[in-house]
């Protein structure tokens, strides 16, 4: 991993510094857990870069500090936000809270179930946050729940009973449906068959040709070099 | 964006006894904060000192009212008190019973706030009555009965309806669904998630239970001895805890 | 007059707190000031309010007259009556119209009063918000902010329980626009005789140690809502005694059989009305 030293290019959309994280268990005999270290990474719009490495490298967990659900240690994490540079490690809750609103997107690997609400409104609620009309929502919702071909007689049941693929193509429906200018998605593929990678994979494709600046986590080989335009191979943290 | 409630350095102690010290937010308008710790950790008395029914002993609590002005709690007359928690904010008790009153019909319970701000045109209050019990999922025919005649968990939607009736901007909420059955906690959950969403309110709502955090606030506030030990967005706080009393409580939480 | 006792029973000081507490009472229409209730020689219940006001009022050249539920002679009118014929020797009547003070338990005449006439009510419960807030402190707070929202919570369940506002005596009235007040339990029938009454009202509760006031010429506002207006009782009856289709009637049964009839419940406008036909 070098460290870029140029300004930042007009395109690039998110910027890592030096991005350390460690996790300090205070009833664990205060035993410390080191998961990333100087990490550096600069990602421009259209681009779609795959973390790449064995598992338990940190992936997931550069994806979680990006999106500011896990705290950095150390380093910085820039996003560009409405043209400007926000560092999301010094960030208050509320400038996150838009940034995640408008410019940054996550789709984990498991939907989590909101109990009681369908799955079409899972998906609309995005759209509402944006002051989208609550029946032009659910007719976008729609038409992506059908593009990910869930069945429509689902749509309006809550998705706690659905098969794991089910979830899963609920939840890529719901992180995809706002188009983020930055998304981070952590094995959303895993549970789907062929088809349904496909769709996954024409929506990324239509997302970067819309200017998003894309970081994954891919392990099915296929679906990564369909989609990454670039790896991004991290190795285990040295300990020193 | 600026803020609807600003606390700052808020303590309420009960004589020798701390209630809660020294704790600093800001709540900003549409937002949803949850204050979570344990029994006896403070959440409630801050709950009730941020909302002036309890007497500050220091710090400030200063709200945005719907004019623009900004209101010092501190300085506020009795009558203004009241015509705050009358017309612009609303309080949810932990027992329903506590919030209703439970010797008239639901629908005078819906309508008394409505009353109290000067309405009155029986029709329309019956009928703005109706829209609400339906809002909260009970059947509007039960207009006339007495909550005494409803179950727990409708008398708290009740008290839900009562409140959110005179669309205020900023909600209290004190365990609101605490001691109902699960499945009871979740119909009242959902509903209150969408109505803070429709009503674009503000809330501040105590609970010991981090599953009702994670459902319904974006930021969250862990509270021991009185003292605020970690605050941030709840999905950082439950995911990644940085404090050893929330990594406890984080730790300690039920899984199925 | 008997000499044992000072003029009207109350000792001099009393009735120069009593005359006090009324005067502010005037001067803030439909306020509660509280008074140092005494014990007088009958049951509270029974007027000790009524009588107090009355006995600081009285002077040797009052006429006064008391009426319970419209009649001169009931037990309790008769009573209290010959109380102050004895202890301040004063002459009493019948006639509404000569009176001075008038003492009401429950009804206003239905012959319209002077400006130079007193009526003096008993009160059993001057809080009419009461049976809705049984706290006096909060009661207390919500008169100062003149919170009354809640008064229309009962109304409201009248209208809900009966299809109309069913309360038909101790209806609520606003005083002056700023006071909620009790008229104390005439029926609704008497609420419009209250406003811009040309003399002045005096409300007197002796178990509760209130008393408060309806200055002369006063607005007095019964409650109600926008589609369910404040409405008097009606009879298709008339009293069968003197024909009057528009005073308050009782219903009376005069036999064992259950035979009925209805007459004025204001025994001396009955009386008037049937010597004026009689003449």
């Amino acid at each position: 991993m070098t460290a870029s030293t140029s300004a930042p290019s007009t395109s690039a959309m998110l910027q890592l510094r030096g991005l350390g994280k460690s996790f300090e268990l205070h009833h664990q005999h205060g035993a410390r857990l080191d998961v990333l270290d100087e990490v550096e990474l600069t990602l421009h719009a259209g681009e779609c870069v795959v973390l790449s490495g064995p598992s338990g490298v940190g992936k997931s967990s550069l994806l979680r500090v990006i999106y500011a659900n896990y705290r950095p240690s150390r380093g910085v994490v820039r996003v560009r936000h409405d043209g400007d540079w926000l560092d999301l490690a010094e960030a208050t809750p509320h400038q996150v809270l838009e940034v995640r609103r408008r410019t940054l997107g996550y789709v984990s690997q498991f939907l989590r179930v909101i109990p009681r609400v369908p799955a079409l409104d899972i998906v609309a609620e995005p759209l509402l946050e944006t002051g989208l009309s609550t029946q032009e929502a659910r007719q976008r919702a729609g038409t992506l729940l059908h593009r990910l071909n869930v069945p429509e007689r689902l749509w309006l049941l809550p998705p706690g009973t659905f098969s794991g693929g089910e979830q899963q193509r609920v939840n890529i429906a719901r992180g995809l449906i706002v188009s983020r200018p930055l998304l981070l998605l952590d094995e959303p593929t895993a549970s789907l068959d062929a088809d349904n990678r496909v769709v996954v994979a024409e929506l990324l494709e239509e997302a970067r040709a819309a200017g998003s600046a894309v970081l994954g986590i891919f392990h099915d080989e296929d679906m990564r070099d369909r989609v990454a335009t670039r790896l991004f191979p991290m190795r285990p943290f040295q300990i020193t | 964006m600026s803020a609807l409630l600003q606390v700052r350095g808020l303590s309420h102690n009960y004589g020798q006894r701390i209630g809660c010290q020294d704790v600093s937010f800001d709540l900003h308008p549409g937002e949803l904060l949850c204050i979570v710790g344990e029994s006896g950790s403070g959440k409630s008395t801050l709950l009730k000192t941020a909302a002036a029914q309890l007497t500050a002993s220091s710090g400030s609590v200063r709200y945005h009212q719907r004019d623009g002005a900004w209101l010092d709690l501190d300085e506020l007359s009795e009558a203004d008190r009241r015509r705050l928690a009358r017309e612009e904010w609303g309080f949810v008790t932990q027992n329903p019973r506590d919030g209703l009153r439970l010797n008239v019909s639901a629908g005078a319970n819906v309508a008394e706030r409505l009353m109290a701000l000067g309405m009155r045109n029986y029709g329309q209050l019956r009928e703005i009555a109706r829209g609400w019990l339906e809002r909260v999922e009970i059947d509007p025919s039960r207009i006339d009965d007495p909550p005494t005649a409803f179950s727990g968990g409708m008398q708290q939607r009740l008290q839900i309806a009562r409140t959110l009736v005179t669309q205020p901007r900023l909600v209290f909420m004190d365990e609101p669904t605490a001691g109902l059955d699960v499945s009871v906690q979740a119909r009242i959950l959902d509903l209150l998630r969408r109505l803070v969403n429709e009503l674009g309110l503000a809330a501040v709502m105590v609970t010991h239970d981090l599953a009702v955090a994670r459902l319904l606030a974006a930021r969250t506030m862990v509270m021991q001895g009185g003292r605020v030990v970690e605050t941030g967005l709840t999905d950082q706080i439950l995911d990644d805890p940085q404090h050893p009393y929330t990594q406890l409580l984080v730790s300690s939480v039920l899984t199925t | 007059m008997t000499s044992n006792y000072n003029f009207a029973f109350l000792d001099e000081n009393t009735k120069r707190m009593l005359r006090r507490a009324l005067l502010k009472a005037v001067a803030i229409p439909g306020y509660q000031v509280p008074f140092g209730s005494r014990e007088m020689p009958l049951p509270y219940g029974w007027g000790t309010g009524g009588i107090q006001l009355t006995a600081a009022l009285l002077g040797p050249d009052d006429v006064l007259k008391v009426i319970d539920q419209g009649a001169d002679d009931t037990t309790n009118a008769v009573n209290i009556r010959r109380f102050f014929a004895r202890v301040a020797g004063v002459a009493t009547t019948e006639r509404t119209i000569e009176a001075s003070v008038i003492q009401t338990r429950h009804r206003i005449p239905e012959t319209p009063l002077r400006e130079d006439q007193i009526l003096v009510f008993q009160v059993p419960e001057p809080e009419p918000l009461r049976t809705l807030e049984p706290r006096e402190a909060e009661t207390r707070t919500l008169h100062a902010l003149a919170d009354y929202g809640l008064m229309h919570v009962k109304l409201y369940e009248d209208i809900a329980q009966y299809g109309h506002i069913a309360t038909s005596y101790d209806y609520p009235v606003l005083v002056d626009g700023r006071f909620l007040t009790s008229p104390s339990p005439i029926p609704k029938f008497d609420n419009p005789k209250l406003d811009h009454s040309p003399a002045l009202m005096l409300f007197g509760a002796g178990r509760e140690k209130r008393l408060y006031a309806i200055p002369p010429y006063t607005r007095v506002e019964s409650l109600a809502f926008e589609d369910h207006p404040f409405e008097i009782q009606r009879w298709e009856h008339q009293c069968e005694l003197c024909g009057a289709d528009e005073s308050y009637l009782d219903e009376v049964v005069v036999d064992d059989l259950g035979s009925r009839m209805f007459v004025c419940s204001d025994t001396d406008y009955c009386g008037q009305r049937r010597a004026e036909q009689a003449a």
